[in-house]
């Protein structure tokens, strides 16, 4: 959690504070939406939206991970997984009742966060390091599950037909993004809701010394499924709408490295401790590689990440948001 | 009707697999199970060892085995001073085992995503004298490099159960595997213990390398299927019980050639996490655990 | 002293694989009582405050608190019906504020849920312990003392009927626990039963009804502090060492 400073000044002070503090993230994300809406407009390409599409895909990950991560102190290495639960889902969607993709999204939502509350009832009653541990293999275990279910593919993959155009907003991939953008929108929202209630002061609590919180009446276990479930559906929930973004649907495109470390990196590299961590990470690593991949090869670029991250873990383990607070005591 | 010959050959080849299984979790046994350093990125190391066979095998001729058994004192220092690097950054604070956590993936990625860069997708593979002839008992067939596997991966575990026994820091890593608090009262420096212990970790995970190659051809992501039966058998076994770790390996390894043999091999990776999931629902103890 | 109890156990059992801590515990703290708990390192207190706060699970044995069964209970519920204690080493929690680490347990054990109560009754809390001026600043930020007082703090701020204190002075200065103990003397008056383990003497003496002492997992002697000072196995087993 983030303190305030150490001072006794009035209240009015304290309250403008406070509302710079609100105001300036909320401020930035408005801009960063007006961005996406004016500006993508005006570049007008397919590959402008799908790669703004790219970078909200992954705040939505990076926040969604972060509640879990951040807040609790858990770590899911098996971010894939939970995506690749709603990529799959959208994937039978689109060979049997054919749901239009807003729908699709709950759906795929729901059975993410039935995994997340099935892994977390096995494993979240012991100590974090096994949770860890059983995300891990997790993710190798649904690879497997999904290779060997002919009906999705299996590992030759599905086609997914994208439409050119949808009615009112244009270009089908102008539709991708907004709904990514949307999406964005509600994690984030629910991420700040989540850290500014007594759920996420429970996490907090939890995650520095579990025994204390629960002799101070914290209920350990449903709060940390809670947040596993919460965490789990919105990672699902992203998943949905990317059978249509990349139209070729396999198990190596769904459980791709890049998702799994990205997920970790960016909330590590923004900072855990509070919703803006993950967005600023997102923004800034996505951003990055986007440019990063049409100049160096994909592996590079992942190496690069995972450099990255293991640096900033070391050196600066709040994160940019860390940083900036460090810097900002330093001046008071 | 069951068919003998085919049983008894999955039995066998299960037992095998589990000797070089023993060999793979026997570093995550001393780490893990015994001093609570969660090192996921132990597969990797795996990996690397088995590239360093590689690269020695095929550029200069050197038997893979010896490659990486020349190469493990080497491993050990490398693992003391990564401990070092470790402690210094995570837990001399003792806290934030989200950090040490996500420090030990970024690791297993680097190096996975490293080994890529440097030696491709392909599949790549070793070439010895005893990598394809076997020996025949009866309708039993025991092909030379799985009866190095086990032998290599038993000789290490009795290998670090006999330095355990003996020498002050294996007692000493012994008995804080069975009294966290014990490591102030046994009157060595806890640092210095743990890193040792890693160092060991690592070395054993570079022999381990050379045993995968010799078995099967390797490309770098092999390392993310190996991480849960990794665990799998830490786990099962009983985290700190080194005759467990044994039990456990062989069982996974029967379990996974009976799941080759009768349904497939793309169902293998699967058992070693059914068996995790298991183990931690039912009985996280393990088999041998307290 | 009352004669209905507001916790008891029958028979506590626990064992650490082969080693068995306690060996069958019967307790009784009557409502509004000062009982002290003492006993040799490595007796078994700190185990028997696990089992009945419910951070251990008991291999045998019933605990009951005023009336309910809570042998099973997980350790938050019975936070929520009212039973706090303060650890031995102070455990708070260094991501929040020393008021936040207050208003944590009035939220969940306490259960209070409109905002402004929340942070009026953490003031009362802080008022109360004596951590008002600190409100404000990390854990880490606190001294010894500072500490022993939070812990109390988050005790108290669960609103319990019965507060367990867990070596609460140990390692502070005579004035220091002087400061403590009258602390814990202001909890008792307003009605809450306090179980005090503790190794400094004469702050059991001076503050406790009635006193037990665990030796080797057993209750071997149990009375008045008078009672309990003199009794020759006591003497042997515990203060002559």
């Amino acid at each position: 959690m983030t303190l305030p400073h150490a001072s006794d000044r009035a209240v009015g002070e304290k309250r403008a504070r406070l509302r710079a503090r609100t105001i300036l993230p909320l401020a930035g994300m408005a801009i960063g939406i007006a961005i996406v809406f004016f500006g993508l407009d005006w570049v007008g390409t397919d590959y402008a939206y799908l790669a703004a599409y790219t970078v909200l895909q992954f705040v939505v990950l990076a926040t969604a991970w972060n509640i879990l991560g951040g807040y609790a102190g858990y770590v899911n290495f098996a971010s894939a997984a939970f995506f690749a639960v709603g990529v799959y889902t959208s994937v039978i969607n689109y060979k049997t009742i054919k749901l239009p993709l807003i729908a699709t999204m709950p759906l795929a939502a729901i059975a993410a966060g039935l995994l997340g509350l099935g892994v977390g009832y096995l494993t979240l009653r012991l100590r974090g390091t096994f949770f860890s541990i059983a995300t891990l293999a997790l993710s190798v275990v649904m690879n497997t599950l999904v290779v060997n279910w002919a009906f999705v593919g299996g590992s030759r993959g599905v086609y997914v037909l994208r439409p050119q155009t949808i009615e009112f907003f244009g270009p089908y991939t102008r539709y991708l993004c907004i709904v990514m953008l949307i999406m964005a929108i509600i994690s984030v929202l629910i991420a700040r809701a989540v850290e500014r209630s007594w759920f996420g002061r429970g996490l907090a609590a939890l995650k520095d010394d579990e025994i204390a919180a629960e002799c101070a009446g914290v209920p350990a276990l449903r709060l940390k499924l809670a947040a596993t479930a919460l965490s789990g559906a919105l990672m699902g929930a992203a998943g949905a709408p990317f059978p249509y973004f990349v139209t070729y649907v396999d198990p190596a495109t769904a459980f791709s490295l890049t998702i799994a470390v990205n997920t970790i990196a960016m909330p590590l590299i923004g900072g855990t401790s509070t919703w803006i961590g993950p967005v600023l990470g997102a923004v800034l690593l996505g951003s990055l590689q986007q440019i990063a991949t049409v100049t160096i090869s994909s592996a590079l670029n992942l190496l690069i990440v995972g450099v990255l991250m293991v640096i900033f873990i070391t050196l600066a383990p709040n994160g940019i948001v860390g940083l900036v607070e460090k810097i900002r005591e330093r001046r008071a | 009707m069951v068919n003998w010959d085919l049983l008894s050959n999955a039995l066998v080849s299960g037992v095998l697999l589990g000797g070089f299984y023993c060999a793979v979790a026997v570093g995550v046994t001393i780490a893990f199970g015994m001093l609570d350093i969660v090192n996921i990125a132990h597969p990797a190391f795996i990996m690397m060892g088995a590239f360093i066979a590689y690269f020695f095998n095929t550029s200069y001729g050197v038997d893979p085995l010896l490659a990486c058994i020349i190469a493990a004192p080497f491993a050990y220092i490398g693992g003391r001073l990564m401990y070092r690097l470790y402690y210094f950054a995570f837990e001399r604070h003792g806290e934030e085992s989200l950090q040490g956590l996500a420090f030990f993936f970024g690791l297993l990625f680097i190096i996975e995503v490293g080994l890529l860069l440097i030696f491709g997708v392909d599949y790549r593979f070793v070439e010895a004298r005893y990598i394809g002839p076997g020996i025949n008992i009866g309708f039993v067939s025991i092909p030379w490099r799985m009866l190095i596997g086990l032998i290599v991966g038993l000789a290490m575990v009795a290998g670090v159960a006999l330095f355990n026994a003996k020498t002050f820091t294996g007692r000493a890593i012994l008995a804080v595997s069975q009294d966290p608090g014990a490591l102030r009262l046994v009157g060595g420096n806890p640092v210095h213990i743990k890193e040792v212990a890693f160092g060991i970790s690592i070395a054993t995970a570079i022999v381990a390398g050379a045993l995968l190659i010799i078995i099967q051809p390797v490309e770098p992501s092999i390392g993310r299927d190996l991480i849960g039966r990794v665990f799998a058998i830490c786990v099962l076994g009983g985290m700190t019980s080194l005759p467990g770790t044994v039990i456990a390996a062989m069982l996974l390894g029967i379990a996974e050639t009976l799941t080759t043999t009768y349904l497939g091999p793309s169902w293998s990776p699967a058992i070693s996490f059914g068996i995790l999931l298991l183990t931690l629902g039912v009985r996280p103890a393990g088999i041998l655990g307290r | 002293m009352s004669t209905v109890s507001v916790l008891s156990s029958r028979g506590v059992v626990k064992k650490f694989g082969g080693f068995t801590a306690l060996t069958g515990i019967d307790f009784d703290l009557g409502q509004n009582e000062r009982v002290g708990l003492i006993g040799p390192n490595g007796s078994g207190k700190s185990t028997f405050v696990n089992c009945l706060t419910g951070a251990l699970p008991c291999d045998a044995g019933k605990i009951d608190f005023g009336g309910t069964d809570i042998s099973d209970m997980a350790a938050w519920r019975r936070a929520r019906l009212g039973l706090a204690r303060s650890f031995q080493i102070p455990r708070p929690f260094r991501g929040l504020t020393v008021r936040r680490n207050i208003e944590v347990p009035l939220a969940f054990a306490a259960g209070l849920s409109d905002q402004a109560q929340i942070e009026a009754q953490a003031e009362e809390v802080l008022a109360r312990v004596g951590l008002t001026a600190k409100s404000r600043k990390a854990p880490r930020s606190l001294s010894q003392v500072e500490l022993r007082k939070l812990e109390l703090g988050r005790a108290l701020a669960a609103r319990p009927k019965v507060l367990i204190a867990d070596e609460a002075m140990a390692g502070l200065s005579d004035s220091e626990v002087d400061e403590i103990l009258v602390l814990l003397m202001q909890l008792n008056d307003s009605g809450i039963a306090i179980v005090l383990i503790e190794h400094i003497m004469r702050a059991v003496v001076r503050f406790s009804q009635r006193v037990i002492v665990l030796v080797a997992g057993a209750k071997i002697a149990e009375g008045t502090p008078q009672e309990v000072m003199s009794h020759p196995e006591v003497v042997r087993a515990y203060l002559g060492q």
